[in-house]
């Protein structure tokens, strides 16, 4: 069958390095706006739209605008931390289906690795935000954070260590392929669960990469599809959200996945037994335990045993998950995951992975982010795509 | 068993926070309730998240509760424990355990607050097992 879409993914691109001691973060910017064009098959005058994080220098895209040389007429910053990038291409769905741009460019690009890991500390804001008084001096910081996810999920269904390395186990089966992955080497449920423990629960191995690099997308209207071939994947259904402590009444088991993937599923007219890959954001191996339980792969608290022996492996598994690696094995640039997630599920559509992780005839695939802290305050978002002829 | 604590930093502290953080200074916990829909929220606000009010007003809360989660932060200089508290309030809050044994907490365990001063003399809500 053929499905309609608002809105089609032309060009991706991820930027190959993993430390970028030598560019500048608007040279890198830049750097994946030409790559994801090239792979469109257009240029950066083709472009009227452009979107980025509010981690971009600069007020909103301006001065990446003014950088790259771009003729914009539609605009969005949103900044929702690793699952911008998500948020930014429903956004882009949406301007291109009302007629407000029709080349959508979105980009991403960082470098904590060259300047040190700031990622750890939480960053302040200062006295205008309302939660730091209650909570900085605490020293939270991303690892105890979900440590605390990881607890209070093994706490309320059983869940335990092995079952969370498993996910660990089948990144790191992918990543053995890509030779741009910060780690390359197979590891073990032994190896996961004897590495250095973190923040309890979470060992070193539970942990994503830190990388610099970037990535970036091109979004364009069915008409400029048309024109461009059939490597442009269709863009199906898009949902995002936040989900936050909530005046103080927690639940640490699940994330903004319960708000994101219901839209996108809806808008999709598809369910998750539909899938034939998926991208799921892996800042440490308990966010992609939650984020499958909260997106309807398993049953809540059966995430454990959906992932373990090898379900997430590309050939042997049944949910063929992050053929590239991942965040957890390789690349995690900028310290958001989003961007990557959209680019390999592009890739397993075209049918352009690498051979020994394509999913063969994959025709339907999801790609989710998470940003933020599912401890604290969390962003979502769900895109779900179609090969060219879905 | 006590373990060595880091020096803790001071709370940013604004208008609608000023009271509590005296409180703190008198080893009081304050909670904030809302007087049109009875609910306790946390963190304090001036206007009520579960109904938009402005009749807000401060209690003194039991300063007991249990642990919701926790996680021992290990690879740093002075290891800590980070934990969500439940107060026999309802509302979770985020806290340290201190004078614990890092490998003796668990979820459920009963805690009750405990003061420390920081840096510039602001003080500062933490809990212990109740012994």
């Amino acid at each position: 069958m053929s499905r309609s879409c608002k809105a089609y993914i032309a060009g991706v691109f991820e930027h190959p390095t993993r430390k970028a001691v030598d560019k500048t973060i608007a040279q890198l910017h830049a750097e994946v706006a030409i790559g994801a064009l090239k792979d469109a098959g257009l240029t950066k005058d083709d472009v009227d739209g452009y979107f980025c994080d509010g981690a971009t220098p600069g007020l909103g895209g301006m001065s990446m605008a003014e950088y790259m040389g771009l003729d914009i007429t539609y605009t969005d910053s949103t900044e929702t931390g690793g699952s911008s990038y998500l948020v930014h291409v429903g956004h882009a769905m949406t301007a291109i289906a009302a007629g407000k741009c029709k080349v959508a460019l979105i980009t991403l690009a960082g470098r904590p690795r060259s300047e040190g890991v700031k990622s750890l500390a939480a960053k302040d804001y200062g006295d205008d935000l309302p939660e730091r008084g209650f909570e900085i001096p605490y020293a939270p910081v991303i690892t105890n954070m979900y440590g605390m996810a990881a607890k209070r999920h093994m706490h309320e269904f059983g869940t335990t260590s092995e079952q969370l390395a498993w996910i660990k186990v089948a990144a790191s089966h992918h990543a053995q392929y890509n030779e741009n992955a910060v780690l390359r080497d197979v590891v073990t449920v032994d190896d996961v669960v004897n590495s250095p423990m973190i923040s309890d629960p979470l060992h070193r191995l539970d942990c994503c990469v830190i990388s610099d690099g970037g990535g970036a997308l091109v979004v364009v209207s069915p008409e400029i599809a048309k024109t461009l071939g059939d490597r442009c994947v269709k863009l199906l259904g898009q949902g995002e959200g936040i989900k936050h402590l909530n005046s103080g009444r927690i639940d640490l088991t699940y994330t903004g996945a319960v708000k994101s993937g219901p839209v996108a599923f809806a808008e999709a007219g598809l369910t998750p037994a539909d899938m034939d890959y998926v991208s799921i954001y892996d800042s440490f191996t308990i966010t992609v335990l939650e984020t499958l339980e909260d997106l309807g792969f398993c049953a809540k608290g059966e995430g454990g045993k959906f992932v373990a022996d090898g379900n997430l492996i590309s050939g042997t598994g049944k949910l063929p998950f992050n053929t590239d690696g991942g965040g957890l094995c390789n690349n995690h640039p900028g310290n958001r995951g989003g961007m990557t997630k959209v680019i390999e599920a592009v890739r397993q559509l075209r049918g352009e992975a690498h051979a020994k992780v394509q999913v063969p005839d994959c025709t339907l695939a999801l790609a989710h982010g998470t940003g933020g802290s599912i401890a604290q305050r969390t962003g979502a978002a769900t895109v779900i795509m179609g090969r060219n002829d879905a | 068993m006590t373990n060595p604590e880091r020096v803790y930093a001071d709370p940013s502290i604004n208008m609608e926070t000023e009271a509590y953080w005296e409180a703190t200074k008198q080893n009081k916990l304050l909670l904030k309730k809302c007087d049109d829909c009875g609910e306790t929220h946390w963190y304090p606000r001036a206007i009520c998240p579960h109904c938009s009010s402005s009749n807000t007003c401060w209690y003194e809360g039991s300063g007991k509760g249990k642990i919701y989660s926790f996680s021992v932060m290990r690879r740093v200089e002075i290891p800590y424990v980070m934990a969500y508290v439940t107060l026999d309030e309802g509302v979770s809050l985020l806290t340290n355990i201190v004078e614990c044994d890092f490998d003796n907490l668990s979820i459920d365990q009963d805690v009750e607050v405990v003061f420390r001063a920081t840096q510039g003399d602001q003080a500062l809500p933490l809990f212990r097992p109740v012994a």
